[in-house]
């Protein structure tokens, strides 16, 4: 049996947006989930739903077995949540937030078990500091450990690293496989398709409240993987040499330049081959430079697709 | 039900307190005295006696009252608004907590505070008048009832305002001035028949009436009729509040 099951989630907010189509998806325990999608698509609200923070306009969804509505109680103790926005209570004291938090969810005080989250979140030291005095990413943190602090069995980080340093990146990264490890089922949200490449077992992308694709991530980086080479040569040409024909090559509209699209995917890349050719027909080369097709192209070739 | 939850609220909201402790405290401990300066020792000076009660200490039980009414609301009111404005109900929302615990917790805190509050003032007032309670159960019981009641509404006051004029609106407009014809300071029966009735559709003049005859045994109106309008008012905050969680009134989208 699944860990989350969402079966035709559906959002219409007051003003009449449509902000979840009737979403369904399934969650195996202990995988990352990655949420993808562009600014708007849907995510928060989603997660908002699962969380009890909001109420779907209809659907159903159940966390652990439990019905989100009906048996509320038994899913949100199951349930970690770490929200886009940074909200904490500005006076209080970072170990008595956290105190809170584990007892709000009907958990005994437990100091060795916060000691141990506070540390892993390097925030030990700063256990006394009132929240205001600590820095932006501090204060994620401290929200990651009043998620942890629970002991919940499905975590949902919402947008973790967003305005975080490369250190605590690794460092959430970390935690994040250690929980996996621990059997934690963890479904977050990100900007970074690298992040997604380094974590995830499989990724969803959601655009316009719909969820287009959840797939295995290997095999969608297979499809996102696709990279360009541009090759500026010392002379224009007027058109490709019949020669190189093969390769698939895209003339810029000024013949100053040759594009490759070749995947990393894949066996070889032919890059090496596509250079000797080059040689052979006597072009000088100026530069060369590789891109690789982002997030943004992938959507939209992904919602074309979709639309299409 | 969730015993730690309910814990965590008042221990939390508890530690809010103390943690202003001396402004908690010091502001209706000075307020108090003024009161008695101003009323007692200016308007004491010409008004010997009411209903056979010095003067000073007839406005006693109002001055308690007031205070524990006026702190009640705000306390519990800012405690509620507070997460939502700066975003932090996120966490009450998603927690394993019903209704009912959520309001146990902030509510009991704010009742705890102003209850605190009243004992304080009624301290106070010992330095300057001598007070004997005649019914001193019936006091606890209508001061208990009073912070209960009135943190519950402040509690509504907090889930239904948007932003912080809305937050103060109720209180002053209403509240107040409320509680100062609600005599506070003076005897119903001191008033012209017209203003008599009037005052009787005033809830508060049952609430410090009750309170005062737990004082001195002198009422405006029948003891049993102050009972009535406190139990009544603490269960029509109830249901509202039951309403409020029922229908996701303003905490939820
Ligand atoms: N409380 C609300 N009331 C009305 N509309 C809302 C509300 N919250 C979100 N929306 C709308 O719902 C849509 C989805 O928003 P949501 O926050 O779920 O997007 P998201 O995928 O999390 O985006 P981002 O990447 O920017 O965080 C947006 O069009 C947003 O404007
Ligand atoms: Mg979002």
């Amino acid at each position: 049996m699944s860990v989350v099951e969402v079966n035709g989630l559906s959002k219409i907010y007051d003003g009449g947006l449509e902000a979840l189509k009737s979403v369904s998806l399934r969650i195996e325990k202990g995988e990352i989930l990655a949420l993808l999608g562009p600014n708007g698509a849907g995510k928060t609200t989603l997660i908002s739903a699962l969380c009890g923070i909001s109420s779907p306009t209809s659907g159903t969804a159940q966390v652990g077995g439990y019905d989100i509505a009906t048996q509320y109680r038994k899913a949100r103790c199951l349930i970690g949540l770490v929200p886009q926005e940074v909200a904490l209570e500005p006076f209080e004291r970072v170990i008595n937030t956290v105190r809170f938090s584990r007892g709000l969810f009907g958990k005994a005080r437990d100091d060795a078990l916060i000691e141990r989250i506070l540390r892993q979140l390097s925030l030990w030291d700063k256990r006394h500091s009132r929240i205001n005095a600590l820095s932006g990413g501090m204060k994620r943190r401290v929200l990651i450990a009043k998620a942890l602090c629970h002991e919940p069995r499905v975590l949902f980080l919402d947008e973790p690293t967003a305005g975080v340093d490369v250190e605590l990146r690794r460092d959430m990264w970390q935690i994040v496989r250690g929980l996996k490890a621990d059997g934690v089922t963890i479904i977050l949200t990100t900007h970074y398709i690298e992040e997604a490449e380094a974590i995830a077992d499989r990724v969803g992308i959601i655009n316009k409240g719909e969820l287009l694709l959840v797939e295995e991530k290997n095999a969608l980086m297979a499809r996102m993987g696709r990279k360009t080479l541009r090759i500026d040569l010392q002379a224009p040409v007027s058109a490709v040499p019949t020669t190189l024909v093969g390769y698939d090559l895209e003339l810029s509209p000024d013949g100053t330049s040759l594009s490759y699209h070749y995947d990393t995917s894949g066996n070889g890349t032919g890059i090496t081959r596509l250079l000797q050719a080059l040689a052979q027909e006597g072009l000088g080369l100026r530069d060369i430079q590789t891109t690789q097709s982002s997030l943004e192209e992938i959507f939209v070739s992904l919602v074309a697709e979709g639309t299409g | 039900m969730n015993f730690q939850a309910v814990k965590a609220i008042y221990i939390y909201e508890m530690k809010r307190f103390f943690r202003t402790l001396m402004e908690s405290l010091l502001s209706p401990v000075i307020s108090t005295s003024l009161y008695f300066v101003v009323f007692g020792a200016a308007i004491g000076s010409r008004i010997d006696q009411v209903e056979g009660v010095a003067y000073g200490a007839f406005i006693v039980p109002g001055l308690i009252m007031l205070s524990v009414m006026t702190q009640s609301i705000s306390n519990a009111s800012f405690a509620i608004y507070f997460p939502k404005f700066i975003g932090t109900i996120f966490e009450l929302l998603s927690a394993p907590v019903n209704a009912f615990e959520i309001v146990l917790g902030y509510v009991g805190a704010a009742a705890t505070k102003s209850f605190v509050i009243g004992v304080i003032i009624l301290i106070t007032a010992r330095f300057f008048v001598e007070i004997h309670i005649q019914h001193p159960l019936a006091m606890l019981a209508f001061l208990t009832l009073t912070c209960l009641s009135f943190s519950l509404f402040g509690f509504i006051i907090g889930i239904w305002a948007r932003d912080f004029q809305q937050l103060q609106l109720i209180p002053l407009l209403i509240i107040t001035p409320m509680v100062f014809l609600g005599g506070s300071f003076y005897s119903i029966s001191m008033l012209p028949p017209a203003w008599q009735s009037i005052s009787l559709f005033n809830p508060v003049v049952y609430l410090i009436s009750g309170f005062r005859w737990s004082f001195f045994g002198t009422a405006d109106v029948a003891i049993g009729l102050s009972l009535l309008a406190i139990l009544g008012f603490t269960a029509l905050c109830l249901s509202l509040i039951w309403l409020i969680f029922k229908t996701g009134y303003r905490i939820k989208s």
